[in-house]
């Protein structure tokens, strides 16, 4: 199938088997490999993207679904040469350990922030709960969400 | 110190920020195809008959292996990486990579296929016939060990026993006030990195296997070495940045099925497991049963212990002896005890094959020496707190081993600032309840003495004054590579910028040996110190030169070098490195560290110097319980340890906070849970790990004895920052309660029951 979207701010145009998930799309497709597979199940988080602005799992959905949207993964999040501040803040704060979660936490925590700009702890933390961490018990990713928002 | 103890952005946090790091599955060659495995959905069966014609019949289907296509079909299961002449008692057990005419575990590898899609590799999985037979298995250690059980192994069920010795027990008992006992129980559990196992192979031009693969064991090219029959020297492995490992990745996982694919098709093979084979396919944490029996005097010291400790192997040995034996050197806690007699043993099943998983047995024992140490100070009527200070091991005390603790353990000391970062405690008001405690630890950092542990690195000079170390020190995620980094700008006085740290290869890198044993800050990090600063003398040697003053008033700092207190008198490193090339001085440095190395212990009594230093260190932790639906519920948990000296704020702290948080969920939540050994729960929606909502709010307190044989005095943290976990939460819970609580994981029929129990 042809598909025809908006990929980290510039037009996208593509062919895709009509078996294959956003995942697929991404990592196969169009070699972004900066989204990644954790479970294949949509429980871990890992692969998490931005569809107009909301986290979607992208091993759970086909990528027809991408059509018409404005898709953003990690490796769109730096814009012009510049860091995204939830980039920033990751990395000076230590909220990156093996990196593996990463990419799909600094989207889940892109979507909480164009939503809400001021979370409590609380909210942060039931906004990332979909995502897993095995690294770092969650305390300095927190903090680096927290941060951004305190920033504003 | 300028750079050491500070928390300067790790240098690959900017990369893994910008989703860049090319981890092992991430990489794709031209004409690449694609592996798959099939495993045994039994857990003990004969293989009748295998029939891959119709696979290998399929369009697209390049190879569909057997155990007859394997060279030499067993990979085997010891140390990996160095290992000395004496063993103390040498294991030496095998693992087929692909089962022949029987299969031992659910998950056992049976068939490897590559294809040119993963959708053939898969179809072609659906046509291989393979016709599997019952026998009977054994699924529980104890009964494994009864004469009639089903036999695993030829050998017998019994897999390895260690023993402890120390004083006169009955003596001991003798002499005690009070004497508890308990039987504990700990379960199977998963690792859970968020990267399943994965890699990629190829030969190169010079005819040489190369895999990249996500792995802790660099030195696993041997074991693919051994099982093609061709030299060690033909298989390299580039080892990616890993998605996490606490020790799963540190037995062999694809490398062999990957280089046998690889080696048999001639083209590039890329690997990854599926979450459910991550579950069913690699080594657990062993559940333990412990029974302790602990007396102690009317003041509360510590007079006598004895123990039985049964951990369960499963299907394989991997590395269950080594597990066992941290476990009988951690036995006591962190404690004096003058009479101890400790039992333990290692004991196949069909259940999943355990081995090393972060802690390596010593986290296990935690829950039991703990527990005791709470129903002991209940017994005495005393203060828990005031028991454990009163029997901490202090310097210059030994262990049961008969090994003289040489640093300070600071033990009171992270007690007591555990204990008091828990503030005022808060009244139970129905239905909640509210529970306290600390558990104390201490785990071994470094490997086993007698293995003469070691390990090398290289660092260069570049024209332009900044430096690149290559050392072959696996990245798990904790900051190994930016500690190295961080040594070398210290000692160089450089700017961390200025330093790189380049690949991690056993063909092109200095061997540093294994990330496991929480041992790559003691070995690697004293190579890469040992090398800077004979690198630095080099550089000394040429600015002294070159500014016409004495080697000895030459600092660097800043990328500079200059004389002392004329720092306007300056020269760039990048003239400093032109200028000791001129001179004919070295500006390339290979240094290795050789860890202190001690004969093995008795086997007979445990007695001897098994590890070199350990890290000590508490956890106290307030727990709320709903009574009505018994759910556990962690508010604030403190962890104190003495990390000897930081070198990286940030990556200590969140060691610290990350093994807290695995062992919450070690202790709350997750269980492997089996059915005559095969799980029920093979998935992340079934076996649960918690999430940022089940994680409490976490305080770290890092003290600073400077006393560990690292660099600068450091320990490891790795390890040991998740051990006490598992004894907090039981101890919180159980004081929440007024019920011991034995048995894990603490999930809410158990507390349930506990309540039920106590009211009956």
């Amino acid at each position: 199938m042809s598909l025809s979207f908006t990929l980290n701010g510039q037009p996208c145009a593509t062919q895709a088997p009509d078996h294959w998930t956003v995942l697929d799309l991404l990592r196969d497709g169009l070699g972004l490999m900066g989204t990644k597979y954790g479970c294949g199940e949509g429980v871990c988080g890992t692969c998490t993207v931005l569809a107009d602005g909301q986290p979607i799992r992208a091993c759970l959905v086909l990528a027809a679904h991408v059509r018409g949207r404005v898709l953003v993964t990690v490796e769109g999040l730096e814009r012009d040469g510049r860091l995204d501040p939830i980039q920033t803040a990751f990395a000076e704060r230590g909220a990156a350990q093996c990196g593996y979660c990463t990419p799909g936490m600094m989207l889940a925590a892109k979507a909480l922030l164009l939503e809400n700009p001021s979370p409590s702890e609380h909210e942060v933390r039931e906004a990332l709960s979909g995502n897993l961490c095995r690294c770092t018990g969650y305390t300095k990713i927190v903090e680096a969400v927290l941060a951004v928002a305190g920033s504003k | 110190m300028r750079v050491i103890g500070t928390s300067p952005a790790r240098p690959d946090a900017w990369e893994k920020v910008r989703g860049r790091p090319i981890y092992a599955g991430d990489l794709a060659l031209a004409g690449m195809l694609h592996g798959r495995i099939m495993r045994s959905p039994y857990a003990s069966a004969r293989i009748v008959r295998i029939d891959t014609r119709a696979a290998r019949a399929l369009p697209g289907v390049i190879a569909v292996l057997t155990a007859h296509d394997v060279p030499r079909n067993e990979q085997r299961m010891e140390l990996p990486g160095r290992m000395a002449e004496a063993t103390a008692g040498a294991v030496l057990a095998t693992q087929p990579v692909l089962a022949e005419d029987r299969v031992r575990f659910q998950g056992e590898p049976v068939v490897a296929i590559a294809a040119t899609t993963p959708e053939i590799a898969a179809a072609a999985a659906d046509l291989v016939e393979i016709d599997y037979e019952d026998l009977p298995g054994v699924y529980d250690p104890i009964a494994a060990l009864a004469p009639d059980a089903p036999k695993v192994h030829d050998s017998g069920n019994l897999l390895r026993s260690w023993h402890l010795r120390a004083g006169d027990l009955a003596q001991g008992f003798a002499r005690a006030a009070v004497v508890v006992e308990n039987t504990y129980r700990t379960p199977f559990v998963d690792h859970v990195y968020m990267e399943t196992e994965s890699g990629i192979g190829w030969i190169d031009g010079e005819g040489v296997l190369t895999l990249r693969v996500s792995t802790q064991v660099l030195e696993h090219f041997r074991d693919v070495a051994v099982v093609l029959q061709i030299p060690h020297g033909r298989v390299r492995i580039e080892g990616a940045y890993l998605g996490g490992g606490f020790g799963g990745k540190e037995d062999v996982t694809v490398e062999c099925l990957l280089g046998l694919l690889v080696w048999k098709t001639g083209r590039p093979v890329q690997l990854i497991f599926s979450r459910e084979e991550s579950f069913i396919g690699h080594g657990k944490r062993h559940p333990y049963v412990m029974r302790y029996r602990t007396g102690a005097a009317r003041d509360g010291a510590l007079v006598a212990l004895e123990a039985e400790l049964i951990s369960d192997s499963g299907a394989y040995a991997a590395l269950s002896p080594w597990v066992l034996l941290y476990s009988l050197v951690t036995s006591t806690g962190p404690y004096r005890i003058p009479n101890v007699t400790v039992d333990a043993t290692t004991v196949y099943t069909n259940n999943p094959v355990a081995s090393a998983y972060r802690c390596f047995g010593s986290i296990q024992t935690c829950l039991a020496y703990e527990g005791q140490m709470d129903a002991l100070a209940a017994a005495l009527a005393m203060d828990p707190l005031a028991l454990r200070e009163k029997n901490f091991l202090r310097k210059g005390d030994r262990l049961a081993t008969g090994q003289v603790i040489e640093c300070e353990p600071m033990l009171a000391e992270t007690m007591r600032r555990a204990w008091a970062g828990l503030a005022e405690r808060r009244p139970s008001r129905a239905p909640t309840r509210i529970g306290r405690a600390v558990a104390a630890s201490f785990s071994p950092y470094g490997r086993m003495c007698w293995t003469r542990d070691s390990a090398s690195a290289w660092i260069g000079m570049e024209l332009d004054g900044t430096a690149v170390v290559r050392c072959a020190a696996p990245d798990v995620g904790g900051g190994q590579t930016s500690s190295l980094c961080a040594i070398t700008a210290e000692v160089l006085g450089l700017e961390l910028d200025h330093v790189i740290a380049v690949g991690r290869d056993s063909h092109f890198t200095p061997r540093a040996g294994t990330t496991t044993a929480t041992r790559q800050l003691l070995m690697s990090g004293n190579a890469v110190l040992s090398a800077a600063r004979e690198l630095r003398r080099h550089l000394v040697g040429a600015a002294a030169a070159l500014l016409e003053a004495a080697p000895a008033d030459i600092e660097l700092a800043g990328g500079h070098a200059f004389v002392r207190g004329a720092p306007d008198r300056g020269l760039s490193m990048a003239s400093v490195v032109k200028g000791a090339t001129g001179q004919g001085r070295p500006v390339q440095v290979l240094e290795k560290y050789d860890a202190p190395s001690a004969p093995t212990i008795d086997p007979a009594t445990g007695q001897g110097k098994a590890f070199n230093d350990y890290t000590f260190g508490t956890h106290a932790l307030e727990v709320e319980i709903d009574e009505e639906t018994g759910r556990t519920r962690p508010t604030r948990l403190v962890s104190c340890f003495d990390a000897g000296r930081i070198i990286h704020r940030a990556n200590a702290e969140g060691q610290l906070e990350g093994g807290a948080v695995q062992g919450l969920g070690y202790a709350l939540m997750e269980e492997i849970a089996l059915e005559n050994g095969v799980s029920k729960n093979p998935h992340l929606a079934d076996y649960k790990i918690p999430t940022s909502l089940d994680a409490p709010e976490i305080a770290t307190v890092l003290l600073e004895s400077g006393e560990g044989l690292g660099p600068f005095g450091a320990k490891g943290l790795g390890e040991p920052a998740m051990t006490p976990s598992i004894g907090a939460v039981a101890n919180a819970v159980s004081n929440a309660l007024g019920v011991r609580m034995t048995e894990l994981p603490i999930t809410s029929e158990r507390v349930l029951a506990a309540l039920r129990a106590k009211r009956a």
